[in-house]
């Protein structure tokens, strides 16, 4: 597989596009491999690359029930930020911000990682008085955030509602200049195809039934194409962790629950940054076809079902036409959920698990995408090491037993509110 | 849209209740002293991916908590009780 660059773009236009080499292998499961990842999300295949890369494991396969990136990574509305402020993620998420700047050299793959802002709006004096010391302590640890008045807001995004009829007036926000967006599919294919070229194994349409045991170590997994076995085993299947793990004897502090998004048709240049309403949980920002990507609540009840309810379609473009009266004879083009993790203090894991050998990366919440690279990087830290990197050392198991919750939003152990 | 068949009142739109979580879930005895009940009841689920006995409050009607069985892949709704009616399988009432 060759790089991608000027030249084999003019070369390949010379043979009329006929003679680009396959992006990834589709190998045969070899009976045995170092390490194996399981789950070809971002996560996973970003996890594969790192050890590949950073700690010379190679000899590692992915392994996939459906494609690459078909399950969250394709289904989340594309936002990367780090305006995080509890000890444990905010240098998590920093990490993985820095990563993304670098991304696409990285993998010589356009993740399309475009750094177009994201405001937080504030709607009341005591919201702008917590963004104030969210920013603090943003910036307390080397994170970029500034704090805007209405006047400015105004200024800079002048098509939401700032009448007196406005239901949560906008009094502010918080703005992480170094936020963005980035083309999700781009970013499992890029990690495939750069963990592909370092020999890792990308195994799909293969599932984990099951794990080999001896003793208390899980030493492998059955498949639906056989046993595979490795001395260790991560999970990387945010979304049906708690299920995968239950294979193991393992109960966990996750609930799954969906969560939706949605497309509009498209629209001329209109919202060139991310904006995420104070008021109700919502979020939007254009894609670079024009359509309006949207997100909002879980549907709030546990579900494991690929696809939402209609009283959160109107919840969220209740709230989009609040925040954005222009919108409200737009048309909605597609709309679809993921099946989340939701964490008992909505934040992840990256950990050992009590089976000798395996490996966790789950309970990722709403906060997936965005720690697709730290994500990899920790979690392949993990399996190469056998210790904790110092970033994700907090996202363990234990914490809930001993008193050490991460809850960002301080709302306590109900998975369906964080 | 799920619709819940209230004992109550009839068969009502998902938007006038609230979701309660898993009714599996069984509060400890207050004098229990050991960590790990505690542990389990408070944050650990089993998660399933199919059947699923839950707890939803009609606070927009007859304002009773009641237990469903629900499917958590295919959302088709089951039985639906008076969670006060529902027989006890543990001492999550005992004084």
């Amino acid at each position: 597989m060759g790089r991608y660059s000027a030249w084999s773009l003019l070369s390949n236009a010379m043979t009329r596009q006929r003679k680009w080499p396959r992006v990834w292998r589709n190998p045969a499961p070899a009976p045995r491999y170092e390490a194996i990842v399981v789950g070809g999300g971002g996560h996973g295949l970003a996890t594969a690359y790192y050890l590949a890369k950073e700690h010379g494991i190679r000899n590692v396969a992915v392994i996939e029930k459906g494609w690459l990136g078909g399950g969250n990574t394709g289904r989340n509305t594309t936002i990367v930020r780090s305006n995080y402020m509890m000890p444990g993620n905010t240098l998590f998420y920093e990490r993985s911000v820095r990563l993304w700047e670098d991304l696409s050299r990285e993998l010589n793959y356009n993740v399309m990682f475009s750094q177009r802002g994201q405001y937080n709006l504030c709607h009341s004096p005591v919201q702008l008085d917590a963004a104030r010391r969210r920013g603090n302590i943003m910036r307390a640890n080397g994170i970029d955030a500034e704090l805007f008045d209405r006047d400015t807001i105004r200024r800079r995004l002048p098509y939401l509602d700032y009448s007196p009829t406005a239901r949560f007036p906008i009094q502010g926000a918080i703005y992480q200049g170094r936020a963005g967006t980035a083309r999700h599919d781009a970013v499992a294919w890029g990690y495939a195809r750069a963990a592909d070229s370092l020999g890792v194994d990308i195994i799909q349409q293969c599932e984990v039934t099951g794990f080999i045991r001896d003793g208390n170590a899980v030493v492998g997994v059955e498949t639906t194409r056989g046993p595979i076995r490795a001395a260790k085993v991560g999970l990387a299947v945010a979304g049906h962790t708690g299920q995968l793990a239950a294979r193991a004897g393992l109960r966990l502090p996750i609930e799954t629950h969906a969560l939706q998004a949605f497309v509009s048709e498209p629209l001329k240049p209109m919202i060139n940054t991310v904006i995420s309403y104070g008021a109700a949980h919502f979020y939007i920002s254009q894609s670079d076809k024009g359509g309006l990507v949207m997100g909002g609540d879980l549907d709030g009840y546990n579900s494991y079902a690929q696809r939402g309810g209609l009283p959160m379609v109107e919840h969220s473009l209740a709230s989009a036409k609040a925040l954005v009266p222009g919108l409200s004879r737009l048309r909605l083009l597609r709309h679809w959920a993921g099946v989340m993790d939701m964490s008992m203090d909505g934040s992840p894991f990256i950990c050992k698990t009590p089976a000798n050998g395996l490996y966790l990366n789950g309970g990722w919440c709403y906060g997936g995408f965005k720690a697709t690279p730290a994500s990899g990087w920790c979690f392949a830290w993990m399996l190469a090491r056998d210790e904790p990197h110092a970033d994700s050392a907090n996202f363990t198991l234990d914490r809930f037993r001993e008193g050490y919750q991460i809850d960002e939003k301080g709302v306590g152990p109900m998975p369906n509110a964080h | 849209m799920l619709r819940i068949d209230c004992p109550v009142c009839g068969l009502r739109d998902e938007t006038e209740f609230t979701y309660g979580g898993d009714a599996t879930v069984v509060r400890p005895n207050m004098s229990e002293a050991d960590l790990e009940p505690w542990l389990s009841y408070v944050f650990l689920r089993n998660n399933p991916r199919g059947a699923h006995k839950e707890y939803w409050h009609h606070v927009q009607g007859c304002r009773q908590w009641l237990i469903v069985q629900r499917d958590t892949l295919t959302h088709v709704i089951g039985d639906c009780v008076l969670s006060g009616d529902a027989p006890r399988n543990g001492p999550a009432h005992e004084t």
